[in-house]
């Protein structure tokens, strides 16, 4: 870990009561969901780092508290830092607030963490999905969805297996 | 036709026009997702008053294969064949980051040799890709002999990939801990013929366009965003260098042994359309510049790291070696364990910034696998670009973001 981030990590510490760990080099912060838009609001104004460099989450289903893991990646381009911050989500049916007034291009990746993990982002201005039909059932990147399959048909038993075929809900 | 009479869209879509829409003043046009110049499955829903664009709509997801939940059921070495598949213009790019990330996670060494060979075929790539952004571009822009000039080119560096790894795109060529097999003798010869003869090349596609008045109208001052915009909405690679951004992740955290080679990264200040088509005509020869040097200095030695609990043994060993024997089976029946924790890391694809967050669960397989792709980021901004540009100039600014749909998609 560079040690131009230790003053970046410390101020998250105690404005936030971000957990600090480091993996090969990475650090990552870990800020509870209510600190989360003013930590990247500070991380941008006051820490230089004014990219979003990905927005992504993990789901550790059965798990409940968290459940969720929102990740995002922050670049400090003049500086060449990277940090990472974790924001833990409890539940089957979490909200997170949008950081689209901050980072412009949170906007899409919101839109795709509604749509694989059906997180609500609460003030979106577009809470649409993005990658699958707009009438899915389901959000396909959670691990309690099935990875899903289709079982190969022969001439002998095409219409058994035809009958029990899974297909879209209404 | 006013919004409601369309059949391709819903009334979700109503808080991104104009109220023109609504009452039907201004046009609402479907383009693509068969439409040749979005490049792939690309559909855009555009509002236009007369010929002018309004607002743009882009819509993407025809494309996507859901290889992200898919790895997550395959081992870690399995998983990688899926990698070629999401930008399949830059397959050993993605092979490149996948291994990297793995490698990271695990703590693998990678033989030098290994690393050179990688660094010569992801800036072959570099160059077939943007080969093939060339030949599009041009296409679009009403220029069809480039696109027939572009793709014979890169149809040798194909041909170099195919001879080293048995496929010409979907190449697996690059595996954790190495490479799947060294070179054969005529690679060498096959590079340097091709590294000597691509300069001319160049200058025959700068001859046709750079002085091409209808090329210059249709590129110069179209699409202009600048480099604190293109940062503040994630763009990265030759996209944010066209807007005056020295940024390059090849420079600023360099991996597989960049920071040996000599190189510029290349900017231009305009943040047009024809800022971004010189940028990527700069880093031509720029990637040139480092195949030539990993050539000339290329180290012998294995290609595979010889850590066993990670890399199967060589074949031959297996008639020997009882040891060998296990290793190899265990590797090929459950493969190799990662660490309960998480990396992230960032490469520079043709496109940009292509980062993959592993995270592993102390299993064999990844617990997660998400891949920041440059496509889907960088076209976020196409919206705000394409605003007040001609329906004509849409297809110019599409071409200069140079998008790969599987990239975008995933």
């Amino acid at each position: 870990m560079k040690a131009e981030l230790q003053p970046v990590l410390d101020a998250l510490q105690s404005a936030f009561g971000a957990h600090i760990s480091e993996f090969r080099e990475q650090a990552k912060a870990v800020i509870a969901v209510e600190h989360i838009v003013e930590a990247a609001r500070t991380l941008r104004d006051a820490h230089g780092f004014n990219m979003l460099a990905g927005l992504s989450a993990v789901d550790y289903w059965p798990e409940r508290k968290p459940r969720f893991h929102a990740v995002y990646e922050f670049k400090n381009i003049s500086k060449n830092l990277r940090l990472e911050v974790r924001v833990p989500l409890d539940g089957d049916e979490p909200k997170l607030p949008t950081l689209t007034e901050i980072f412009p291009n949170a906007n899409w990746h919101e839109r795709e963490l509604w749509d694989m993990f059906g997180f609500e982002v609460v003030g979106h201005p577009d809470p649409r999905r993005i990658l699958m039909p707009a009438d899915w059932v389901g959000h396909p990147l959670r691990r309690d969805y099935p990875l899903g399959y289709e079982e190969v048909q022969f001439s002998f038993n095409f219409k058994e297996i035809d009958q029990r075929k899974p297909r879209p809900q209404d | 036709m006013s919004i409601s009479q369309l059949e391709i869209t819903h009334d979700e879509l109503k808080h991104l026009v104009s109220e023109r829409a609504q009452t039907g003043e201004t046009l609402l046009l479907n383009m693509g997702p068969q439409h040749p110049s979005t490049h792939g499955v690309l559909r855009l829903l555009l509002e236009l008053d007369g010929e002018i664009v309004v607002n743009c709509i882009p819509d993407i997801g025809f494309l996507h294969t859901g290889i992200e939940k898919n790895m997550e059921a395959k081992s870690y070495e399995k998983a990688e064949v899926m990698t070629d598949r999401l930008d399949y213009l830059n397959t050993m790019g993605n092979n490149l980051a996948y291994c990297l990330a793995v490698e990271k996670l695990v703590d693998l060494d990678v033989p030098e040799r290994a690393q050179a060979i990688r660094v010569i075929f992801a800036e072959l790539q570099r160059i077939a890709s943007h080969l093939v952004w060339l030949g599009t571009h041009a296409l679009d822009l009403a220029a069809m002999s480039m696109f027939f000039y572009c793709l014979n080119q890169r149809e040798r560096i194909l041909d170099i990939m195919e001879m080293c790894a048995g496929q010409r795109m979907m190449t697996t060529y690059f595996r954790p801990g190495g490479l799947w097999r060294d070179v054969p003798a005529e690679f060498e010869p096959a590079v340097r013929a091709f590294i000597d003869s691509f300069p001319a090349e160049i200058e025959l596609y700068e001859g046709l366009l750079d002085k091409n008045p209808i090329f210059l109208d249709r590129t110069k001052g179209i699409g202009i965003y600048n480099g604190e915009e293109g940062i503040a909405w994630g763009i990265t690679g030759p996209s944010l260098r066209g807007s005056g951004v020295a940024y390059d992740l090849r420079k600023e955290e360099p991996y597989s042994g960049y920071e040996q080679y000599d190189f510029e990264v290349c900017t231009e200040a305009e943040g047009d359309v024809y800022a971004r088509y010189r940028v990527r005509m700069r880093e031509f020869r720029e990637s040139l510049k480092i195949v030539r040097q990993a050539l000339d200095k290329l180290p012998g030695g294995p290609v595979r790291s010889n850590n066993r609990k990670f890399v199967p043994p060589p074949r031959a060993e297996l008639g020997e070696s009882m040891e060998a024997v296990i290793h190899h089976f265990k590797l090929w029946t459950e493969g190799f364990p990662a660490p309960k924790n998480s990396i992230y890391m960032p490469v520079e694809s043709p496109r940009g910034e292509l980062g993959v967050l592993l995270e592993g669960d102390g299993g064999p397989k990844p617990y997660r696998c998400h891949w920041r792709t440059p496509s889907f980021v960088n076209l976020q901004i196409l919206p705000k670009i394409s605003q007040g540009c001609y329906v004509a100039d849409l297809v110019a600014i599409i071409g200069s973001i140079d998008i790969v749909l599987g990239d975008t998609d995933r």
